[in-house]
């Protein structure tokens, strides 16, 4: 069937592991998404910004205090969420009260803020990030590079870690409840307001630690969030607000699905996310795995 | 009218001490100065109809409510200005309207989530004897038990958290008469183990089986106290107020 498709193997070997990587970038930011919305009832706008944000302070710490990439996986993510931790106390925690519209439109402010700030200084012309795990590895069916190998692993594994945090231990086990009756986990006697701090700061490292994998493999550039925002907006949307699970899942697939778009009929990969989110909106409203409120 | 805690069997020292309390959801008034008090190891209800502000009353003192002004003194501390998780830590345990079991937590989940704020409560182990058919349902979902499973649940998941005073809000609510004997039951264990009790009831021949006495709430405040020894005397009265 491939022969009739004019498709080579390792073509689609190549297509599958950047639609892995893209999909693993939508399920990390997907993650964050949902597990924030759940909690704060706030559509974070700033997401892809925090994203970028993971990336630049990679490049910062590189550029400016000489810290390899494999600090930088740890210290910009931590660097991201302290900022997000800022940004809930100050600002967000003051919305809770009003319509989503006023949330989603103070994160769309920042958005503008902390992106034209950053352009400014930088420009929008995007700084390479060296490859920290240059070369290859002969997988028998494929030649893969090392440090796509190592996103798609990862972050994998960071996803099923953050998997397991929710649904399967004592904290997830808080953070199920306060997004179900937050009132009541209050008046049990935890503490909610700083567990809603925590919660953000957490979904914004998710988004920042993408965005250091992402520096080597794109550049490092002020907008790179905004491109990206829009389409994991969709994959929230498709694969419904309910489910950790369901994140991941939809983050990976469409992934794989937009690769291979890109191979059969490439003009339609920039699209194809969309089409689905049309029907899958039309079909089952609340998305794959969310469930009807 | 007669001052109430002279005649109350009890002279345990004061518990909860509720002084004018007003509270507000939003832009409506519903608490309009209530004011009763407990001491130690009694069983007290609020009475009254769908409305009068008893769960409002509870939610109040929980401090889950926005804006309420007056005075909560609990074993002597003040607490109308602190945080909801301040106030369980004080020592006060609640079983809300309708219960609150969470749909996302199997039973399990469920029944340790309630941190353990103080010495001497029971342990998982110690609630699963008492209620084996808890144990027996430990890893379905919370809302899959019965009512009156979900109503045990709600009860056990405080009495591992070590408080002795608790605020049931409406515990036989929409359950079989059976169910309601069962609760009874472990409402009179609980007070021979030195708990003390608020109540929120509708259904005054219950709350006569548990309580030692009972306040009427009407409109947001209290409008009458009756001592559960002479409830038999008040029956049309009480009928009166409860519209039953």
């Amino acid at each position: 069937m491939l022969d009739v498709l004019n498709i080579s193997m390792p073509m689609l070997f190549g297509q599958l592991t950047l639609g892995l990587i893209n999909g693993a970038f939508y399920a990390l930011l997907s993650l964050g998404l949902a597990v924030i919305f759940g909690l704060l009832n706030v559509v974070n706008f700033v997401h892809g910004t925090q994203y970028m944000l993971g990336a630049l302070f990679a490049w910062m710490l590189l550029h400016y205090l000489g810290i390899p990439y494999w600090g930088a996986l740890l210290l910009a993510p931590v660097g991201v969420g302290l900022v997000g931790a800022v940004i809930e106390v100050t600002l967000l925690r003051r919305l809770y009260s009003v319509d989503h519209l006023y949330g989603m439109l103070l994160t769309f402010g920042l958005v503008l803020i902390i992106e034209g700030f950053f352009r400014w200084l930088y420009g929008a012309s995007g700084m390479p990030y060296s490859n920290p795990l240059p070369g290859g590895t002969n997988l028998g069916f494929m030649f893969a590079p090392n440090y796509r190998l190592w996103v798609v692993v990862f972050s994998v594994a960071v996803c099923f870690g953050v998997w397991y945090l929710i649904e399967r231990t004592k904290l997830g086990s808080y953070l199920r409840a306060a997004i179900e009756r937050p009132d009541l986990v209050q008046a049990f006697g935890i503490n909610v307001p700083r567990m809603i701090t925590l919660t953000y700061a957490f979904g914004a490292a998710l988004a920042g630690l993408a965005g250091v994998l992402a520096a080597p493999i794109y550049q490092v550039n002020p907008l790179m969030g905004s491109n990206l925002i829009i389409v994991v907006f969709a994959v929230v949307v498709i694969g419904g607000m309910g489910s950790i699970m369901g994140a991941i899942v939809t983050g990976f697939g469409l992934g794989i699905i937009e690769g291979l778009t890109k191979m059969i009929y490439s003009e339609a990969s920039n699209t194809i996310i969309f089409v689905i989110m049309a029907i899958v909106l039309l079909i089952k409203p609340a998305g794959l795995f969310g469930s009807q409120k | 009218m007669p001052d109430i805690v002279d005649r109350s069997v009890h002279d345990g020292r004061l518990a909860l001490k509720v002084v004018d309390l007003n509270a507000w959801y939003g832009e409506s008034h519903v608490l309009h100065g209530m004011s009763f008090d407990i001491r130690e190891g009694e069983v007290v209800t609020l009475l009254g109809r769908n409305g009068a502000g008893k769960s409002t009353t509870m939610r109040s003192i929980m401090g889950m409510l926005p804006t309420r002004k007056g005075s909560i003194i609990f074993n002597g501390k003040e607490m109308i200005s602190m945080p909801s998780h301040h106030i369980a830590r004080e020592g006060i345990g609640y079983v809300p309207e309708e219960r609150g079991i969470f749909s996302s937590l199997n039973v399990q989940e469920n029944l340790e989530l309630p941190p353990v704020l103080k010495k001497g409560g029971l342990s998982t182990q110690e609630v699963y004897v008492l209620f084996p058919a808890l144990l027996e349902r430990r890893n379905s979902q919370g809302t899959k038990l019965s009512g009156g499973e979900q109503q045990m649940l709600a009860i056990a998941r405080i009495l591992r958290t070590g408080v002795k005073f608790l605020l049931l809000d409406e515990p036989t609510e929409g359950l079989a008469p059976v169910i309601v004997q069962q609760i009874g039951g472990i409402i009179h264990t609980l007070k021979e183990r030195g708990y003390t009790i608020l109540l929120v009831e509708q259904n005054f021949r219950f709350a006569s089986t548990v309580a030692d006495r009972h306040y009427v709430v009407e409109d947001g405040k209290i409008v009458d106290r009756i001592m559960n020894a002479d409830i038999a005397s008040s029956t049309e009265k009480l009928r009166g107020y409860l519209g039953v």
